[in-house]
């Protein structure tokens, strides 16, 4: 069956990963060196380990580059502040381990981050304060695109971090780090174009994309995310158990196999 | 430069449920169809290896897609509307089978008392129950007038059900045996009965079992595979316009459905219809499509903005209650109806909640319509209570119970071990139309081509807020008998009011059928009254929004005005109804 093959790929990538999470220090703060040099180390470590398969063969991880963020600092602080959404824990991988920083890079490469799909005629009438009265069309009234939010919005948390405790957001300890997001999404700082809370709607809906859309978009890596809730992707049919009292466990399926097929 | 196109008998805008049915009754009487449709072609193939949460349910793929044209909305009149800018806010259907392929598949009649809801509620309750603003009106026809149509629309769709047990009389059982059961369907079907209330499972366009229609075109068994809300059917098991009424009309030769056709204008001398006015958006060049009838059967906004744009019968003015068109907007809103409800949450069971179907589910319909004496209540219309195991999708569904932080360590650890431990009761509420709740065009915002926008005006009134609250209330009392071991219940504060979300796809008014000119749009066989060759079909004729979903009820006007067609077509004109029954809240 399709499934198993994925399965058993994904629990030798799963092993290799948390090893290299722990050997390089990502485990507890989600915290990633800042500097070109620790990009670069991370892709090769990663290489090294992560692409080892059951066949023996190797084969590079092409699909882990930035697309979208041009200044690694960004990113780094985009890494840390999802990590901070969704960590690791007893459960499984954290949204670094799933890839969901890579996840929402790409998104904002492509129709999502310029909002391809949206009614962009002005006149905007951004949001900045939480007493205006239509709370509930979030981020849609800005005139900044998806993309633009993303980078005012992680540039943001850094200053604060910066201002409050002299240190990058993405290098600062774990508690200061949730303090920070805790005053964005409560709408404690100022942000121009966009209300604080709206871009932390944005930033955490995308977190949990990264952790739980199908592989194919870049995250939920080897469908870790999906094993932690015990989902099954893709099945073709349920009809035969869904009677049935006991909870079923089932290996889960991705598009690329059920597609495949 | 406009290109005149040669005649056809009859043009239809739009190819969803109402476009469908209207085009297969034509077609299979001989007459020569033309359907506009402004999305792109689909056929079922499109469907095939869909099961894609990201793309389908949080990217929209099946939407209209809002950068070319959307609609602005505001909660009164001297607001000022924003547009709707994004598909988190408006769920519309588009492309061949238009919101007929997205839906789940949930198919409800309407009750008597909705037809006649006016004269029914003064018999029950004396004038004095209806608040002034209160637009409500008797529809000019009965449930019994309807049921024959209610009945060909589950033989088309092969609608696969239980019979209700308080339900309207019905001429024959439904064409299917009702879908499985589930145990959490089973925990809510005995909580209700242990209540005294009269559960049953709820009917449904996911087929139980392959079944051909009475057209002669197959629907597959569904397989309960859980991407049926917001998907195409990768089985071709939910009834849509495709695998049935569309294939029924392209079968008899007489059928050519264009895509890309974005009709922005109606066509006609101030008495008829003479045709479409539409822009080929591949090419950008305009056409006049000529026909005997023509039909608008287009989602509730195309319909009323093209009447509007037209200059097709009297705008409605909320400042005097007079005019028609855009009067009586009414809807599903997600903070009072269908999105709110009590969530329970189980320590010690799991569900297999990541199976399921759209239309999967129960309901109760002791507190719908007027079922519920309303003497010493202080709204009019009620709510069915549902349970539905849709398939919880895993981006769309972590939910915690109340006091767990949005995201986190504890978030983290509560959305992961609640994930198949919770379950959801929704009470779908019934909204009355009141006198500033209705649509007309925007005074700033475009679309690309440069025709105003269709504004949208909506205000809730005290009722629509405790009819919610006595739903919510209703829910609350069968999760804690359901036995969950914590019940987390949705409020609906004092100053809730229309949050501009075009969610639930379930929207009503703009062209509205009566038995009065003065008072409606249409009759009932969806006939402009002022333009008798032009037919406005669908949703925009509902004078008022039940407690049920549409679609079905869509698809029995959509048989009637169908069969009112063939008629004006063969006996060469006129109108299908007198001026009759003038019943209204006026």
């Amino acid at each position: 069956m399709a499934g198993d093959k994925h399965s058993k790929d994904g629990g030798t990538h799963d092993e290799s990963r948390r090893k290299f999470i722990k050997n390089t220090g990502m485990v507890a703060g989600g915290v990633v060196g800042g500097s070109l040099l620790g990009g670069l180390f991370t892709s090769q470590l990663t290489e090294n380990q992560d692409t080892q398969t059951k066949s023996g063969h190797k084969e590079a991880n092409f699909q882990e580059a930035l697309q979208f963020f041009t200044r690694r600092d960004d990113f780094n602080v985009l890494q840390a502040a999802t990590e901070r959404i969704f960590p690791k824990n007893d459960h499984g991988p954290g949204a670094i381990g799933l890839g969901v920083p890579y996840y929402i890079d790409k998104q904002l490469a492509g129709l999502w981050g310029i909002n391809g799909r949206d009614y962009r005629h002005s006149p905007f009438m951004p949001q900045t304060q939480k007493e205006v009265p239509n709370p509930e069309l979030h981020p849609e009234q800005s005139a900044l695109n998806r993309g633009l939010i993303f980078i005012h919005g992680l540039r943001r948390m850094n200053e604060e971090s910066q201002k409050r405790f002299n240190q990058r957001f993405d290098e600062a300890e774990e508690d200061q780090q949730i303090e920070v997001m805790q005053d964005v999404e409560h709408d404690n700082v100022k942000m121009t174009g966009i209300a604080p809370s709206d871009f932390f709607f944005l930033l955490r809906q995308a977190t949990l994309e990264g952790a739980y859309s199908d592989p194919l978009y870049g995250g939920n890596k080897n469908m870790e995310g999906w094993k932690m809730k015990n989902f099954p992707g893709a099945q073709p049919s349920y009809a035969n158990v869904i009677e049935q009292d006991e909870f079923v466990q089932m290996e889960p399926i991705s598009l690329t196999d059920y597609q495949g097929n | 430069m406009v290109k005149k196109l040669d005649k056809t008998d009859v043009v239809i805008i739009g190819s969803g449920w109402a476009g469908g049915i209207t085009a297969a009754e034509l077609t299979k009487k001989g007459h020569k169809v033309v359907i506009l449709e402004r999305g792109k072609a689909k056929d079922q193939s499109d469907y095939v290896g869909t099961k894609d949460e990201l793309r389908y349910s949080l990217r929209y793929d099946l939407m209209q897609d809002l950068n070319k044209e959307t609609i602005t909305s505001r909660n009164g009149l001297g607001e000022t509307a924003l547009p709707v800018r994004g598909n988190d806010n408006a769920r519309l259907g588009t492309d061949t089978g238009g919101a007929g392929v997205h839906w789940n598949g949930i198919s409800f009649r309407w009750l008597p008392y909705d037809f006649e809801i006016y004269s029914k509620t003064v018999e029950r309750y004396g004038k004095d129950k209806i608040p002034h603003d209160m637009t409500i009106q008797d529809w000019g026809i009965t449930y019994d007038e309807l049921e024959p149509y209610y009945d060909q629309y589950e033989k088309t769709a092969g609608i696969s059900g239980e019979e209700n047990p308080i339900g309207p009389p019905r001429s024959n059982q439904y064409p299917n045996p009702p879908l499985k059961s589930t145990p959490t369907i089973n925990l809510f079907k005995k909580a209700c009965e242990s209540l005294g209330y009269h559960p049953y499972h709820l009917p449904s366009a996911n087929v139980s079992q392959t079944y051909e229609n009475p057209d002669g075109e197959t629907i597959n068994g569904c397989m309960y595979c859980a991407f049926c809300e917001e998907y195409g059917c990768d089985f071709g098991a939910k009834a849509d316009p495709m695998v049935t009424v569309l294939t029924t009309a392209e079968k008899t030769g007489n059928l050519e459905l264009r895509n890309n056709a974005n009709v922005t204008r109606v066509a006609h001398d101030g008495k008829r219809a003479t045709g479409l006015v539409y822009t080929d958006t591949t090419t950008g060049d305009v056409y006049e499509q000529p026909a005997d009838i023509v039909v608008l059967a287009g989602f509730v906004f195309t319909n009323t903005r093209l009447l509007l744009l037209s200059d097709i019968g009297k705008p409605y003015n909320p400042k005097t209650g007079k005019g028609i068109i855009g009067k009586n907007f009414t809807g599903h809103f997600t903070n009072i109806s269908t999105y709110i409800g009590a969530r329970g949450f189980f320590e010690d069971k799991r569900f297999n909640l990541f199976m399921g179907a759209g239309a999967l589910g129960a309901t109760i319909d002791d507190f719908s319509g007027d079922n519920k004496d309303h003497k010493n209540l202080d709204f009019l219309h009620g709510f069915e209570v549902h349970y539905s195991q849709l398939g919880a999708r895993p981006i769309a569904n972590n939910q915690v119970p109340k006091g767990t932080p949005k995201w986190g360590k504890k978030f983290k650890e509560n959305s992961i071990h609640y994930y198949n431990r919770n379950l959801f009761i929704t009470p779908q509420t019934g909204f009355l139309p009141n006198k500033n709740s209705y649509m007309d065009l925007d005074p700033t915002y475009k679309d690309d081509l440069g025709n105003p926008l269709l504004r949208v005006t909506c205000q809730y009134k005290e009722q629509d807020r405790k009819r919610a609250r006595s739903g919510i209330a209703k829910c609350k009392q069968i999760m804690e008998e359901m036995g969950a071991d914590i019940v987390d219940v949705d409020e609906v504060p004092d100053d809730a009011n229309f949050n501009h979300k075009f969610y639930t796809d379930h929207f009503f008014g703009g062209a509205i059928m009566g038995g009065d000119p003065d008072t409606s749009a249409v009759n009932t066989y969806s006939q402009m009254w002022d333009m008798e060759n032009l037919f406005v079909v669908g949703g925009s004729s509902f004078p008022h929004n039940s407690n049920y979903n549409p679609t079905e009820t869509i698809g029995a006007f959509a048989y009637r005005a169908a069969e009112g067609m063939n008629r004006y077509l063969s006996q060469g004109g006129g109108l299908l109804t007198q001026e009759e029954r003038v019943k209204k809240n006026a």
